[in-house]
């Protein structure tokens, strides 16, 4: 794309996408200054969805905080329930078991799929094409399934326990999932054929909005917007938690920094968690699922932080204690937060169409950036 | 005198039920053909295979209160889903269904169709104009640049054909091609004139007449999750149904078009029974692909859609019109 | 030159591939549940609104120690129970549960150590007033014994 022709710089307009649009996909507003359909200048406003989170981790006990990780990103929520048990397990001291852990493992896996599966499904919608994102939904209904048996939820799941999960997965989870795996691969030919070869897509996307690394660091940016963009940075990989070093798989870095580059990072993200979740039901352990003993959870005075990836990004945690039976104060660390505020820089001089074809390639999730 | 006017007043009715008709039942063979290529039911609950649905959705519109913006131009706003309407069935009136079904055969039915089909940018200009909506006033300038781009190739390629027939009448482009499909003019073995390119043309032709109803993937006045739904954002009620009836009454009649100069019309393949059984069948086969097109691509962006006009479709028309007159004057 | 028409050529050649997948979707079966008409049976875990258990005799297995009261962390729980004469433990006078604030995170139920909750599973309640989800948990299972 060249640089916009500005016909009357002097006669723009102000156009409000959101709060409610169906490009914004939630509560996210978007003032625009337009020259025609030019974006001149974007500011994105939130707050419309704050739900004060963080002042309720103040204010609630350990084990009642839990329960709104998995409220905060409705469509990877098991990932930041990942990281608040890592950071409360490691703050205190807290053993466990290793089949737990491979479960954790497994299913933060089957729900970044999930997650990946409506983003793509919701991207490509958000281009014009709807039929990909009832296919997507068809896969992505099946993990659903798989983990409501366990967890007994379909969304905000509170699988996590400290110490451990609150309850075991079954034979027929093991078999569901062993059965997933090659029939997301064949999905995921479909999915190539289908909408990652139409030449129509990959007009639209091939050198949108470029996204320099530098503008990446600037913005704290993480997750498959700054893998797009060539920076090779997984919290997996980088800082490893839980038993991630135990698998075999890579982390998929494209250089072309477009949308079409965020946009093959998290298909092939996809198939790297097919491998994780191969990996993890071969290797998982038997034994408890929980410590034998459950000690009432006391955290000595002191800063705490933990990060893990999640599907959006790398989400983070951080906890300072002064040795009561609530935090003193509890940071949660949203990556769509960074990721959205690339927006008002990057999307100036775009036209509209591609602008939400950005942003849509951003995955926004509002509840989780307002908290 | 008054026997011609009888007929057209005739023809006139019987198209707009003609026209009233397929909208209703193409929204239905829309939503259930959607439905099964995303392996739903689709509309299934009112009467046998959901066939009531349409006339139900028609009685809800109807029903429901008409309401006008404060500070829209109130005439071009009325008037604007009216002109969406009656050029579209207007040029039925014309549209030779078999060698006796026709309205009003005319010498230049050919040219009166293209009239009338430029006639719908307009609707959608002033529909977009007088609502007041920023994002309607953004879909009607995208479509009139639109509509202006494809009426070019679109025009070019019929030029051709009529070259090849020697008539602007429709129903004599028809009978140029009977006698089998060998005879139709997307074939390029047509007797007499052995152009390799009328396939392309075909194919030209029936992607302006997609971008010419503002069907997916060129529905770039719609765009529902950019300009919310373009220029009829603030129509409700009726002034919304006739917005959508006179879309299908368009795809109805880009699809006849495109049957009476590549495929022969009424004709039958193997020269059996010619007669109106074979237009409809030909018609419908063509909505159908247009409705699968739809459920299968994504969107395309303006500039990509100007590009394929202008840099594509347009050349590609210009150099088969000039092969075609130079075939013309070989054999 | 060449690459244009080559473009050209894989475009094209793309949009008819899609277009063959959506093709044989159309004759593939269809995959959803027809809700009103058909429904899924919930699974063993599911997690609904609570309901109290009873013992043998009808009794619920409460023994008003409040911990699912404590475990809430919407405080959507309001037990009543007293001490009859003569008698070793509590009996469960009122079980009241806020069902507009709960958001059925299962806290209550695995902090019971007397097997006296479960969940339902409940997931069609829908109504336009806010007074039919203040449960009154002793009354419905009364309800469910008669």
């Amino acid at each position: 794309m060249s640089a916009p022709i500005r016909i009357r710089p002097d006669e723009t307009f102000t156009l409000n996408v959101g709060p409610q649009h169906p490009a914004t996909h939630g509560v996210l507003r978007v003032k625009m200054e337009m020259d025609g359909e030019y974006i001149v200048n974007a500011e994105t406003v939130i707050g419309y969805i704050h739900r004060m989170h963080e002042k309720m981790g103040e204010l609630k006990t350990y084990p009642q905080f839990l329960m709104n990780l998995s409220r905060m990103d409705y469509l990877g929520a098991l990932g930041y329930s990942h990281g608040h048990v890592l950071l409360i397990e490691k703050a205190a001291g807290i053993e466990v078991p290793e089949r737990a852990e491979y479960i954790r493992a497994i299913t933060v896996e089957l729900n970044r799929i999930a997650s990946h599966l409506f983003w793509f499904g919701a991207f490509v919608m958000d281009l014009g094409g709807f039929s990909p994102l009832m296919y997507a939904l068809q896969d992505r209904e099946y993990i659903l399934d798989m983990l409501e048996a366990v967890t007994g939820s379909r969304l905000t799941y509170s699988y996590y326990r400290f110490g451990g999960l609150y309850n075991d997965v079954d034979d027929d989870f093991i078999a569901a999932a062993r059965r997933f795996i090659p029939r997301m691969r064949t999905s995921m030919k479909k999915y190539h054929k289908l909408v990652t070869g139409n030449i129509i897509f990959k007009k639209r996307l091939e050198g949108i909005a470029p996204l320099s690394p530098e503008i990446i660091r600037k913005y704290g940016a993480t997750g498959a917007v700054a893998r797009g963009s060539g920076i090779n940075f997984d919290v997996r990989k980088n800082e490893p938690y839980s038993v991630y070093p135990e698998f075999d798989f890579d982390i998929p870095v494209f250089h072309e920094c477009d949308s079409l580059a965020r946009y093959k990072v998290r298909m092939a993200e996809i198939e790297q968690s097919l491998r994780i979740i191969e990996q993890g039901l071969d290797k998982l352990p038997g034994g408890p699922i929980m410590p034998e003993k459950k000690k009432p959870i006391k955290i000595a005075p002191g800063d705490y932080y933990q990060a893990v990836e999640t599907a959006r990004g790398s989400f983070g945690i951080r906890l300072v204690s002064d040795g009561g039976k609530t935090p003193y104060r509890l940071k949660l660390r949203s990556p769509t937060y960074s990721n959205m505020h690339l927006f008002d820089e990057s999307c100036r001089g775009m036209l509209i169409m591609d602008a939400l074809a950005f942003m849509g390639s951003l995955d926004l999730v509002i509840p989780e950036i307002d908290r | 005198m008054s026997l011609t006017l009888l007929n057209v007043i005739v023809a006139v009715f019987i198209a707009i039920a003609f026209a009233a008709l397929n909208a209703a039942y193409l929204v239905w063979a829309e939503r259930r053909g959607a439905a099964r290529i995303q392996r739903r039911p689709g509309p299934n609950i009112n009467g046998p295979f959901g066939l009531f649905q349409p006339p139900l959705d028609g009685v809800k519109l109807m029903a429901k209160q008409l309401l006008i913006p404060g500070d829209v131009d109130k005439i071009l706003f009325m008037v604007a889903p009216v002109l969406a309407m009656a050029p579209a069935i207007t040029s039925f009136v014309t549209i030779p269904f078999s060698s006796h079904i026709v309205g009003h055969n005319m010498h230049i039915g050919i040219l009166l169709v293209f009239a009338f089909a430029s006639m719908g940018g307009m609707a959608l200009l002033l529909a977009g104009w007088s609502s007041r909506n920023k994002y309607s006033v953004m879909s009607s300038v995208r479509a009139v640049s639109q509509a202006i781009a494809y009426e070019i190739p679109m025009l070019i390629t019929a030029i051709t054909i009529v070259m090849i027939t020697g008539t602007t009448d429709l129903m004599g482009i028809v009978k140029a091609q009977t006698g089998g499909f060998w005879h139709w003019n997307i074939f390029p073995f047509k007797a007499g004139l052995f152009n390799p390119l009328m396939l392309m043309s075909f194919l030209i032709f029936f992607i302006c007449s997609l971008a010419e109803t503002n069907r997916a993937p060129f529905d770039l006045g719609e765009a529902e999750s950019e300009l919310v739904a373009g220029f009829h954002t603030e129509y409700g009620s009726m002034g919304f149904g006739l917005f959508f009836m006179g879309e299908y009454a368009n795809i109805v009649i880009g699809a006849s078009l495109t049957t009476i100069l590549f495929l022969g019309g009424w004709d039958c393949p193997f020269g059996l029974f010619p007669g109106v059984w074979w237009f409809l069948l030909k018609i419908y086969l063509l909505i159908a692909t247009f409705i699968w097109i739809r459920w299968t691509f994504p969107r395309t962006t303006i500039y990509g859609l100007l590009n394929l006009s202008w840099k594509i479709l347009i050349p590609a028309s210009l150099f088969n019109l000039l092969l075609t007159a130079g075939l013309l004057k070989v054999f | 030159m060449g690459a244009y028409f080559s473009g050209i050529f894989s475009g094209l050649w793309s949009l008819f591939v899609g277009m063959g997948i959506t093709f044989r979707e159309f004759f593939s079966p269809t995959v959803t549940v027809q809700y009103p008409y058909e429904t899924l049976k919930m699974t063993a875990r599911y997690r609904g609104h609570i309901e109290l258990i009873a013992d043998e005799e009808g009794k619920p297995n409460c023994v008003v120690c409040g911990m699912c009261e404590k475990a809430c962390p919407s405080s959507c729980i309001t037990l009543a129970g007293e001490k009859p004469e003569g008698a070793k433990k509590k009996v469960l006078t009122g079980y009241h549960l806020d069902f507009t604030k709960c958001s059925l995170c299962g806290s209550c139920v695995e902090s019971c150590n007397f097997n006296a909750i479960e969940f339902s599973r409940e997931y069609n309640l829908a109504s336009t007033r806010k007074e039919d989800f203040h449960f009154d948990l002793l009354q419905r299972l009364k309800d469910r014994n008669s």
